[in-house]
C-alpha cells in the first residue's frame, strides 16, 4: 500500500486481546493493526484462535481483557474513567452494522429468498425502502455473478452460489470492513474458485478485509499482510512473501509445509 | 389405475414362488441379456391380504350397526343437529377455544423467551410456572379458579403493599366463563411455551449470529429470522394442542358453562334422549376437528417455504388426502399422485 496510507491511523486496532473458554486459553494477548483498504489473511493450525479473533472484532465473542477498536471506536465497550463499561444492545448493534461478516456455513436465512436475504438488514437497519434496497441488491447480485437468481431460495443454490449471496448480503450494509471466517472450507473443491474470485474483486475495489482461510494461494496473491497465529499468539506477521516463503518460526514452517 | 398396476395384480395368482436359492452350477449362469429381459416379480405378502380383509370385515360390521341399530335414533340426531341451544353452545365452544389458544400462545411465547433468557430469575420463574401448571389437572385448576372467591373474597388493583386504586368482589368477577378462560389459558400457556421453546431450539445458532452480524436488533431477529424457522417444528404440535383444547373445553360443563357438550346435556336431562344428543355433540366435534386439520395442512405448507419439502412443487391437499385414503383415492385417474400410501396399496399384491 502507498506511503500516504501507511501514516494513517489503522482502521482496526487490536491490543492485548485475551479470551478463554473455561480453562482453555484461546487468545493470549493479540496485537494487530489493519489499515483501511488492506487485506489481512489470518493463518494458523486449527485451535490457534483465528476464528475467535475474527469473531471478537464484531463482538460475537466478548474479550476477557484487551480491546478491539474499529474506526477509532472501541467495540462493545465505552471508556469512562478507569473502566470499560459494556455497551447496550442498541449501540453494539449499530457497531456491528458497520462490520460485515461471511461465515463458513454461509448462514443464509433459508426461509427467505435471495433478494429477501439481502434486503432484510438494509431495510431494517439502514432505513432504506424495500424498493431502493432491491435495486441495490440486484446490483450486488450482478457483482457476485448471480443476477437473475433473486427469487431462488438458498437451498436451490450450490454452496458456492450461497456463499456469494452471503457476500452480497454483507455488502448490502455498506460495511467499512468485511470479515471472512473460512469462507471456502465448506465448499466442494470445484466451487472454491468462484468464491475466491469474488473476494479478489472485492480486494481490488479497495474493501478492507480480514480473512481466515487455508487458501495459501489466495493469501500470496491478494493479501497485503499475512498474520500467523499459534496457541493464541501472533508468531509471525508481515508481507505474504516474507511470511509464506521465509517463515522464521518453526511452527509456521511446519504448518506451511503441511498445507502447501 | 393403468396397466402397470393391473400387471402387478395378475402376479398375485397363487402359483408357487420360484425357488429363492440358486443351486445351478456357476457355468450355467444366465446371459446378461436374459436377466435384462426378465420381468421383475414383487415378493408376495399374503399377510397383508389377510389383515386387510379382516379389517374390512370389521369396518363393514361397524357401518352396518351404525345404520341398522334403531337405538342410535339418527332421526332425533338430525332434528337436534341445528337446535338453537346446540348452536349457541357450539359458538361458545368455538370462541372459548379461539380466545384460550390466542391468549395462551401469547403468554406461552413470553414464558418460552423467559426460559431461554440469560436471567436466572426469569428462567427459574418460567420453569416453575410450567412445572406447576403441568402438574395440576386442568379440571382441578378450573375448579380452583371457580372457587377463587372463597380464597380471596375481594380483588384490588394498587401498588404492592401500598395504596389501592380499585377493588372488586371476586364472586362478581369470576363467573364460570372467566374461570374457564383463565384456567384453560394458563394450561395452554404452559404447554405452548414448551412447544415454542422446542421450536426455537431447533433453529441453528448460526442464524442468530448471521443476523447479529448484519446489525439486526434482537426483537427483529426473533420475529423475522428465528420464529419463522421455528414454525415448522411448532405447527404440528400446535395443531395437536388446538384440537385437544377444542375438545378439552368440554370440561367447562362441570362449572355450568354452556358449551357444546353442556348444551346437549341440558337437553337430554329433560328428554332422556342421551345417545342421540351425545351423537349431535360428537358429530360437531368431528366436523370442527376435520376443518382444523385441513387448516393445519395449509399453514404447514406456508411455512415449508424454502425447505426441501416445501416450495411450489409440494404436494397439494387433495393429493395428500388421496394418499392417506387409498381405498377411495387410488382408483382416480392419476394414481401416481397418491403418494407413498397409494403405491403401497398397489404393492399389496
Amino acid at each position: 500500500m502507498s506511503a500516504v496510507e501507511q501514516t494513517q491511523e489503522p482502521l482496526v486496532r487490536i491490543r492485548g486481546l485475551r479470551k478463554s473458554f473455561g480453562a482453555n486459553l484461546v487468545l493470549d494477548g493479540i496485537d494487530l493493526d489493519v489499515r483501511e483498504g488492506e487485506v489481512t489473511v489470518l493463518l494458523g493450525p486449527s485451535g490457534s484462535g483465528k476464528s475467535t479473533l475474527l469473531r471478537s472484532i464484531n463482538h460475537l465473542e466478548k474479550p476477557d481483557a484487551g480491546f478491539v477498536e474499529v474506526g477509532g471506536e472501541i467495540i462493545g465497550y465505552r471508556h469512562h474513567g478507569s473502566r470499560l463499561h459494556e455497551l447496550g444492545h442498541r449501540t453494539i448493534t449499530r457497531q456491528r452494522a458497520a462490520v460485515g461478516m461471511v461465515f463458513q456455513q454461509f448462514n443464509l436465512f433459508p426461509h427467505l429468498t435471495v433478494l429477501e436475504n439481502i434486503i432484510e438488514a438494509p431495510v431494517a437497519v439502514r432505513g432504506l425502502t424495500r424498493k431502493s434496497a432491491a435495486v441495490q441488491a440486484r446490483e450486488l447480485l450482478e457483482r457476485v455473478g448471480l443476477d437473475g437468481r433473486e427469487s431462488a431460495y438458498p437451498r436451490q443454490l450450490s454452496g458456492g452460489q450461497q456463499q456469494r449471496v452471503a457476500i452480497a448480503r454483507a455488502l448490502a450494509m455498506e460495511p467499512r470492513l468485511l470479515l471472512f471466517d473460512e469462507p471456502t472450507s465448506a465448499l466442494d473443491p470445484e466451487l472454491v474458485g468462484e468464491v475466491l474470485a469474488v473476494m479478489r474483486d472485492l480486494a481490488l475495489s479497495g474493501m478492507t478485509m480480514i480473512v481466515v482461510t487455508h487458501e495459501i494461494g489466495f493469501a500470496r496473491e491478494v493479501a497485503d499482510s499475512v498474520v500467523f497465529l499459534d496457541g493464541g499468539r501472533v508468531i509471525e506477521s508481515g508481507a505474504p512473501a516474507d511470511v509464506l516463503d521465509n517463515p522464521g518460526h518453526d511452527r509456521a514452517r511446519a504448518f506451511l509445509a503441511a498445507v502447501l | 389405475m393403468s396397466s402397470p398396476d393391473t400387471s402387478a395384480r395378475t402376479a398375485v395368482a397363487p402359483e408357487p414362488p420360484p425357488p429363492v436359492t440358486d443351486d445351478r452350477p456357476l457355468h450355467q449362469r444366465p446371459e446378461d441379456g436374459q436377466l435384462l429381459a426378465a420381468k421383475l416379480v414383487p415378493l408376495r405378502r399374503p399377510g397383508q391380504w389377510i389383515s386387510a380383509l379382516a379389517l374390512l370385515v370389521l369396518l363393514a360390521m361397524f357401518v352396518h350397526t351404525l345404520l341398522t341399530n334403531k337405538r342410535f335414533q339418527w332421526d332425533v340426531v338430525g332434528s337436534y343437529f341445528l337446535n338453537g341451544s346446540i348452536v349457541n353452545g357450539l359458538v361458545l365452544t368455538l370462541w372459548l377455544t379461539a380466545a384460550v389458544m390466542a391468549t395462551g400462545y401469547l403468554l406461552g411465547i413470553g414464558v418460552a423467551v423467559m426460559r431461554l433468557s440469560g436471567n436466572p430469575v426469569l428462567r427459574s420463574v418460567s420453569f416453575g410456572f410450567v412445572w406447576l401448571v403441568r402438574s395440576v389437572p386442568p379440571l382441578v385448576q378450573l375448579l380452583f379458579w371457580y372457587e377463587l372467591a372463597s380464597l380471596y373474597p375481594q380483588l384490588s388493583l394498587g401498588i404492592p403493599f401500598g395504596h389501592e386504586f380499585a377493588m372488586v368482589r371476586t364472586a362478581h368477577l369470576f363467573s364460570g366463563i372467566l374461570a374457564a378462560f383463565v384456567g384453560l389459558t394458563l394450561d395452554v400457556a404452559a404447554f405452548a411455551s414448551e412447544i415454542v421453546r422446542g421450536g426455537i431450539l431447533s433453529v441453528e445458532h448460526g442464524q442468530t449470529e448471521a443476523a447479529e452480524a448484519l446489525g439486526l436488533g434482537r426483537a427483529r431477529i426473533f420475529r423475522r429470522i428465528v420464529l419463522p424457522q421455528a414454525m415448522p417444528a411448532i405447527i404440528p404440535a400446535t395443531g395437536n394442542l388446538l384440537i385437544g383444547m377444542l375438545k378439552a373445553t368440554s370440561i367447562v360443563s362441570v362449572i355450568a358453562v354452556q358449551d357444546l357438550l353442556y348444551s346437549s346435556q341440558l337437553i337430554y336431562n329433560q328428554n332422556y334422549l342421551i345417545i342421540p344428543l351425545l351423537l349431535v355433540a360428537t358429530l360437531w366435534y368431528i366436523i370442527l376437528t376435520t376443518l382444523l386439520s385441513i387448516g393445519q395442512f395449509f399453514v404447514e405448507r406456508h411455512y415449508a417455504r424454502g425447505s426441501r419439502r416445501g416450495g411450489s412443487g409440494g404436494t397439494g391437499f387433495w393429493q395428500l388426502f388421496r394418499g392417506n385414503i387409498p381405498l377411495f383415492g387410488a382408483s382416480g385417474a392419476n394414481g401416481a399422485a397418491g403418494g407413498r400410501s397409494g403405491r403401497e396399496l398397489a404393492g399389496l399384491s
